[in-house]
């Protein structure tokens, strides 16, 4: 095989091949896939992120939360995603209408995320949990995010998002001066709206609940 | 002195014709001198950037309060700083080194206006600069290999343009009639980085397509860069070293063809097995997961021919450090492609799937196939670029023996590890806090192999810093070997 133009034709048609294949039929398949209207509720799913969980989605972005956690549930019988209770059904292309940027993830260090505003709604557990992961989960290898949150002088009165931090994990701190408080940032605030954020808690034709009594004899 | 020599001898009727060659060779050499000298630099100074970048990630993820303050080195930004690192910074940059000066020598052409190369080079590294202190200060997009922030990478783009074409130019100028296999490599690798970078960077940033499109285009584009790019790179210098060093043609002619042809084909729609069980159309999930398989056949094309080639000759690897690296390089090819195939497979995705495994997958690929092959490449090229030859054979043997031994302990750590952490993950029963339990002291021991892959780069380092400091020699020198081979010519065995 001697022939230059030859081998740039074949070099070029082997990826064109998979360009064509992977990238250009997908995005014409389902590039443009519409939200569901829901007839009996009047109104479209999924639902539209605020302004304060798109904030902090960027949040999420910038710290590379993605590296340990995924945003997709596997179908019922591959792993054991939904025996986790983490989605009562598997995720679908139609959930990730919205996001701008699709965080599907592919390492799972941490748990996967795609329903944690249902299975955990507390936004007082996640500021604990992001200031201090041993705080709410012992034994975690999550990195502590503490430079989301700031302790400062209480002026007026005190802030009602402060965290209630435990009395002897404060005093071992030094965080248990009367006259301060530990606040979250902004950001922290956006970051824990996104977390909640985070729930696909409704039907679509294509992906219904999964009924645990009703395992099919033949899936794999 | 080497313009001095060749001319010498073309003028001398009776020097003997491989003494010309070999001139012709030193011309070439000298040619490609500095831009090989700065993207290898450039690379080197990446390398311990990455390495540093890969302690503090490791070590965070098993002790997370290790730095943990510092918003820049949280661990998604000290992770990402590395991975970006190492392979825009180091792997690309010595991939330019090592495909310039392949590309000069097998077309036995010079390289044109090395400057505007040192250029070009300048400017990547300018990008990779911007790119990880953007993603350090928090501007990273989160896209895996895509993490550089949309600022930096036209810049990135158009240095690699502009490196790309020179490669092809020189090409363009050959002198040889064949094109011998490496070249279709380096050509092919040159073209579509180019083309997977632009349309990814387009269809994921800067008009990003709707949903889940977003993790197809990703990992079309994330495969690739493996598949695409390092990878035939790492096989054209495992291609030419493997036979140059032993003094032998490659096994088989025509099985090389066989392998670049069938690995053009299958590689580029394989990246879609990252996202076995995700809401994606299941079609383009088995067709991905059936080109996996099929890789299959390159894998093995390429392993008969390149270990075919070493049969009867393994006594060289006593002596030659190039080959070292570079049959180890190889032997990790197959295993890595070999495993990449079966962890396409639906039921054992299911339990490697989101695990340490696959970082150990990722490793393996990247250092002890590829930065294990480049490794290889440079000791053999520096000498012949700059006439001088390696100090230290101790710090060769200090730089093979901490890598080597450094990456199987990561390998085989994070594989076991990783794959126990599949199964207990799969097993509901266990609380998931127990399932990051049982991976500590799998990442601990990673972080033990980290510092030992760290003590070979400093090695490498050294050598490299002392051979470019060191005087000239007065006279001839003998190539620095492990050890000098009892019968065989030196220079033969280099």
């Amino acid at each position: 095989m001697n022939r230059g133009p030859l081998i740039f034709l074949g070099i070029f048609l082997a990826l064109a091949f998979s360009w064509t294949g992977v990238v250009l039929t997908n995005q014409i398949q389902y590039g443009s896939l519409t939200p569901y209207y829901d007839a009996n509720e009047g109104k479209t799913y999924p639902d539209k992120p605020s302004g304060q969980a798109e904030r902090g989605r960027l949040v999420y972005q910038d710290l590379g939360c993605l590296y340990c956690h995924s945003q997709q549930v596997r179908r019922p019988g591959f792993g054991g995603d939904t025996e986790r209770g983490w989605g009562d059904r598997q995720s679908v292309a139609r959930d990730y209408l919205y996001e701008r940027r699709v965080f599907l993830g592919t390492m799972r260090t941490g748990p996967d995320l795609r329903n944690i505003g249902a299975r955990q709604p507390s936004a007082d557990w996640h500021q604990l949990h992001l200031f201090d992961p041993q705080l709410t989960s012992p034994g975690s290898i999550m990195a502590p995010f503490r430079f989301l949150f700031e302790y400062r002088r209480i002026v007026g009165e005190r802030s009602p998002k402060a965290l209630k931090l435990p009395a002897d994990y404060a005093k071992l701190h030094g965080l248990d001066r009367t006259d301060y408080e530990l606040v979250p940032t902004p950001r922290a605030n956006a970051l824990v709206a996104y977390l909640l954020s985070l729930k696909d808690t409704y039907e679509y034709p294509e992906a219904k609940p999964y009924l645990p009594p009703k395992k099919e004899a033949g899936s794999k | 002195m080497a313009s001095a020599s060749s001319l010498a001898a073309s003028l001398n009727p009776a020097t003997p014709p491989d003494l010309t060659a070999r001139a012709e060779l030193r011309e070439i050499d000298a040619s490609t001198k500095w831009p090989v000298i700065v993207f290898l630099l450039s690379g080197l100074v990446w390398l311990l950037v990455g390495t540093c970048f890969a302690l503090i990630s490791s070590i965070k993820l098993h002790t997370p309060e290790f730095l943990g303050d510092y918003e820049w080195l949280t661990f998604g930004r000290a992770r990402t700083a590395h991975l970006n690192a190492v392979v825009y910074g180091w792997s690309t940059n010595v991939a330019f080194a090592v495909a310039f000066w392949l590309m000069a020598r097998l077309s036995r052409a010079q390289l044109r206006h090395a400057g505007l190369l040192i250029i070009a080079a300048c400017f990547w590294n300018l990008g990779v600069t911007i790119g990880i202190v953007g993603i350090l200060a928090g501007d990273s997009t989160s896209i895996e290999w895509l993490e550089i922030p949309p600022y930096a990478t036209p810049l990135l783009f158009v240095a690699y343009a502009l490196i790309g074409v020179w490669a092809v130019i020189t090409f363009r100028f050959r002198k040889s009639e064949h094109i011998y296999v490496s070249q279709w490599y380096l050509l092919a690798a040159l073209f579509w980085f180019p083309w997977l970078y632009s349309i990814a960077q387009i269809m994921l940033i800067f008009e990003a397509a709707r949903g889940t499109v977003q993790a197809l285009v990703n990992w079309w584009f994330a495969h690739n860069v493996l598949g695409l790019w390092f990878t035939p790179i790492g096989l054209a210098a495992a291609y030419y070293f493997i036979p140059k060093v032993l003094g032998k043609p490659i096994h088989s002619y025509y099985l090389s063809v066989l392998g670049f042809w069938s690995l053009a084909i299958f590689y580029n729609w394989a990246g879609v097995h990252h996202l076995i069980g995700g809401p994606v159309p299941a079609w383009v999930l088995s067709a991905g997961i059936a080109a996996s398989l099929m890789m299959v056949i390159p894998v093995v094309v390429t392993a008969i021919n390149h270990h075919l080639t070493m049969v009867g000759n393994f006594s060289a690897l006593r002596y030659s450090p190039t080959l070292r690296f570079v049959v180890f390089g190889a032997v990790n090819y197959t295993l890595v492609s070999l495993t990449g195939s079966a962890m396409a497979i639906r039921s054992f995705n299911e339990i490697t799937h989101f695990t340490h495994f696959t970082v150990a997958h990722a490793h393996q690929g990247m250092y002890a196939f590829f930065t294990m092959v480049m490794f290889g490449a440079v000791y053999y090229i520096l000498p012949r670029i700059v006439l001088k030859e390696w100090p230290s054979a101790a710090l060769i043997r200090t730089h093979f023996w901490a890598a080597a031994i450094g990456v199987t302990l990561y390998w085989l750590d994070l594989s076991i590890g990783g794959w126990l952490q599949g199964l207990e993950m799969n097993n509901a029963s266990i609380a998931f806090l127990d399932v990051v339990r049982h991976t500590v002291p799998w990442l601990f021991v990673r972080s033990v192999a980290g510092i030992i892959i760290t003590i070979g780069h400093l090695a490498f380092a050294v050598n490299i810093g002392w051979m470019l400091c060191a005087r000239p020699p007065a006279g001839a020198t003998t190539p620095t070997l492990f050890r000098n081979p009892p019968a065989m010519q030196a220079s033969a065995v280099r």
